[in-house]
């Protein structure tokens, strides 16, 4: 298999591509003009401050929110995303960062929710669903027991699991993960970012927001960087330093030796 | 239990009687509130209040706002509020009068007592009330008008168009084969009743059976053995025992000679026959059955849950929520519709004031039933349970001969304080 970095270099259209996409919310401009691509078996870090319209532009390839302006292509064909089942239908999955759980109900449920298995004669199937959800848990979160307690009952970094565990249940090509660690101890971020290895082994692609430099200078291929709404640039992870990005962040200056945002 | 919708989830820590038998602890409350009524009322009535024929009549009672008691839990669950199920009731009403004594007879020239005019009538009504309930739900779901505001103006639409419309008479009589499903007027005797109830208890043992078989399969926990079988007891003795009791209501000698000589034969000496289960009962426990199998087996009621809980992780998550919005006022239409056949079919007439106040009492059983107004949880047994602990309430009370007004106060002083003890019981459990 192709790296990604052979991928991106050969003209094959990347897995993802969002083409200056604007979305404004009653005059503010939370993303204005911004471009990123993603290449399968890629990681894509995406930084910038609180507010700095980062998981605005993943809801637009979520289906969240609607795009103002701009085109979405995956695998070079343009496609519409209306809602989030457009972007299910397209393989692609989320982990928001407030993590969109029902809290009522029990994992098994928030699982397959807007996806449930049901028997023969229509009904949904609650033990299919629990088993399967057991299955996947136990890779997860070996440690996860409450199958049958509502998610409310459940604390942060297990709600996080269950987060996790709906985005990649569903053989997601696109995977899109909004500060996926930011509610876990260091030994649960640890399983993340070995989940993220793995799931680029399989080629998916993936967007990762983060906060935490360190963890996207070790998980990301490339990272884009974003302030007040607009993209300060992207550069390749190999060709940067923790202070580099750090610099792209809190100033909105691409260094000299990555390559130009588009403009 | 992997049941989603349930509530009461005990803490499996401290493993009592309760806990082991995974009885709904809210269930229990209810069931001992009306137990309490009844004893209460039965020391104050020389226990006139438990004879067979006062629990008829309150089962009876009960049957019309249990039956839009259901729906309401799918509206409150996804935290709106249907304020207009009365006047929905008594439009609907008013449309079915009209199709028995107008439209049938003289519109359509078939006469009185045509042998289609009941099934057409309640088509009519059924439909008007899916209708109506699903412009309601189009206004909350689609146009973003809150459902309080919609339902408040149905409040006064409905009815009074149910007025306009029938000119304020009150209609009657009402076609005879549709005083059938009133009540008194319709039951299944005896023999049929045992036999229903034998039926049921046995479907009922099969199916909570099948279910600890499934938990086994998938190595799920299952609940000890003498729990279940505790449970199964528990259950079949409820169904036969509701059963024996409507059994136990005979029908006064002198009518039932009257049903002799209308059937030309002579009444035999010492005869007696009980009412059995009255047909508008039967169409409460098969609402109760579909309603219950909605909310825990079907995707639909998987997503009525899921709104209540979360609505942006429902939104989130493909689910459409505006249209979930019009299925449930649709379906709430629609049982006020059939709520409307029994109620009209029990008062033999339809009055403008048919169901008057039907909103309160269908909110408070729905609550009291331990629908959280916050949305997201509720059960539809609760909800039914909650009608008939609001009806002994309040026959009760008229029963031992409380004032009108001070019954009131009572009733309005339980509503608000049924919903303080669930705050605090859903704070002690830790759900919200
Ligand atoms: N639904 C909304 N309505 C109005 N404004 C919004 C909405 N969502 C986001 N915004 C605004 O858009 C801007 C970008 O927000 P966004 O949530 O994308 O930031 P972010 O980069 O994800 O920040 P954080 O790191 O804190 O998660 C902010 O100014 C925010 O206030
Ligand atoms: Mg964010």
């Amino acid at each position: 298999m192709q790296t990604a970095k052979e991928l991106r270099a050969s003209d094959q259209p990347p897995l993802v591509a969002l083409n200056n996409i604007s979305i404004a919310f009653g005059g503010i401009k939370a993303v204005d003009d911004v471009s990123v691509d993603l290449y399968p078996g890629e990681v894509v870090g995406l930084l910038g401050h609180n507010g700095a319209g980062k998981s605005t532009l993943i809801k637009v390839l979520s289906g969240a929110y609607q795009k103002d302006a701009g085109e979405i292509l995956i695998n070079g064909k343009p496609v519409e995303i209306h809602n989030p089942r457009d972007a299910r239908a397209n393989n692609i999955e989320t982990i928001y960062q407030t993590l969109a759980l029902a809290d009522n109900l029990d994992a098994a449920s928030n699982l397959f929710l807007g996806r449930e298995l049901v028997t023969p004669f229509g009904l949904v199937d609650d033990s299919a669903m629990e088993a399967e959800c057991r299955k996947i848990m136990g890779r997860l979160n070996p440690n996860f027991q409450k199958f049958s307690e509502p998610v409310s009952a459940l604390s942060g970094g297990q709600r996080q699991s269950v987060a996790i565990a709906r985005a990649v249940y569903f053989n997601a090509r696109i995977l899109i993960m909004d500060e996926p660690t930011a509610a876990l101890g260091p030994h649960e971020t640890q399983m993340v970012a070995d989940l993220i290895h793995q799931l680029k082994a399989q080629g998916i692609g993936i967007f990762l927001i983060d906060h935490d430099v360190h963890a996207v200078m070790e998980l990301c291929d490339r990272a884009s960087v974003m302030k007040n709404g607009k993209l300060v640039g992207t550069v390749d992870i190999a060709d940067v330093t923790d202070d580099d990005l750090l610099s792209m962040i809190i100033l909105g200056k691409t260094p000299g030796s990555a390559e130009e945002a588009p403009s | 239990m992997s049941d989603a919708t349930q509530q009461a989830m005990p803490p499996k820590a401290k493993q009592g009687l309760f806990q082991q038998l995974e009885l709904d602890v809210r269930l229990l409350g209810m069931i001992g509130a009306f137990a309490l009524l009844c004893i209460g009322f039965s020391i104050f009535t020389d226990g006139r209040f438990i004879s067979p024929r006062n629990l008829f009549n309150l089962t009876i009672q009960t049957v019309s706002v249990a039956i839009m008691a259901t729906g309401m839990v799918f509206v409150i669950v996804t935290r709106n509020i249907d304020l207009s199920v009365g006047g929905l009731l008594a439009v609907c009403s008013a449309l079915m009068a009209m199709t028995q004594t107008e439209l049938m007879p003289h519109v359509l020239g078939l006469g009185f007592n045509h042998p289609m005019t009941w099934a057409i009538a309640i088509v009519v009504g059924l439909a008007a009330g899916t209708l109506i309930g699903g412009v309601q739900g189009w206004l909350v779901g689609y146009q973003g008008i809150p459902a309080f505001i919609v339902t408040l103006g149905g409040f006064l639409i409905w009815r009074n168009l149910g007025w306009l419309a029938t000119d304020g008479q009150t209609i009657a009589p009402l076609d005879g084969n549709f005083l059938n499903l009133g009540g008194v007027n319709g039951t299944m005797g005896e023999a049929w009743s045992w036999t229903i109830g034998i039926v049921a208890a046995a479907v009922a043992l099969w199916a909570i059976w099948s279910a600890r078989r499934a938990r086994i399969r998938h190595g799920f926990p299952a609940k000890p053995i003498w729990a279940e079988v505790t449970v199964m007891a528990l259950v079949a003795g409820s169904i036969l025992g509701f059963v024996w009791v409507l059994n136990s209501y005979h029908i006064p000698s002198r009518r039932l000679q009257r049903m002799f000589e209308a059937r030309g034969e002579v009444m035999p000496e010492g005869l007696e026959v009980g009412y059995g289960l009255p047909i508008s009962v039967l169409i409460l426990i098969a609402v109760a059955i579909v309603m219950t199998l909605i909310a825990r087996r079907t995707r639909l009621g998987r997503y009525i849950f899921a709104t209540g809980g979360n609505p942006d992780a429902a939104e989130l998550s493909g689910i459409n929520t505006r249209l979930l919005t019009v299925k449930v006022f649709a379906i709430m239409g629609f049982l006020c519709g059939l709520s409307a056949v029994v109620a009209s079919a029990r008062l033999a007439s339809h009055t403008n004031d048919i169901g008057t106040l039907d909103e309160l009492r269908v909110i408070a059983a729905a609550v009291i039933g331990g629908t959280a107004l916050s949305g997201g949880a509720g059960t539809i047994y609760g909800a039914i349970l909650g009608a008939l602990v609001m009806q002994s309430l309040q026959s009760g009370m008229a029963m031992v001969g409380v004032d009108a007004p001070l019954q009131n106060v009572v009733v309005g002083s339980v509503l608000v304080a049924a919903v303080w003890i669930d705050i605090q019981y859903r704070k002690r459990l830790g759900t919200s």
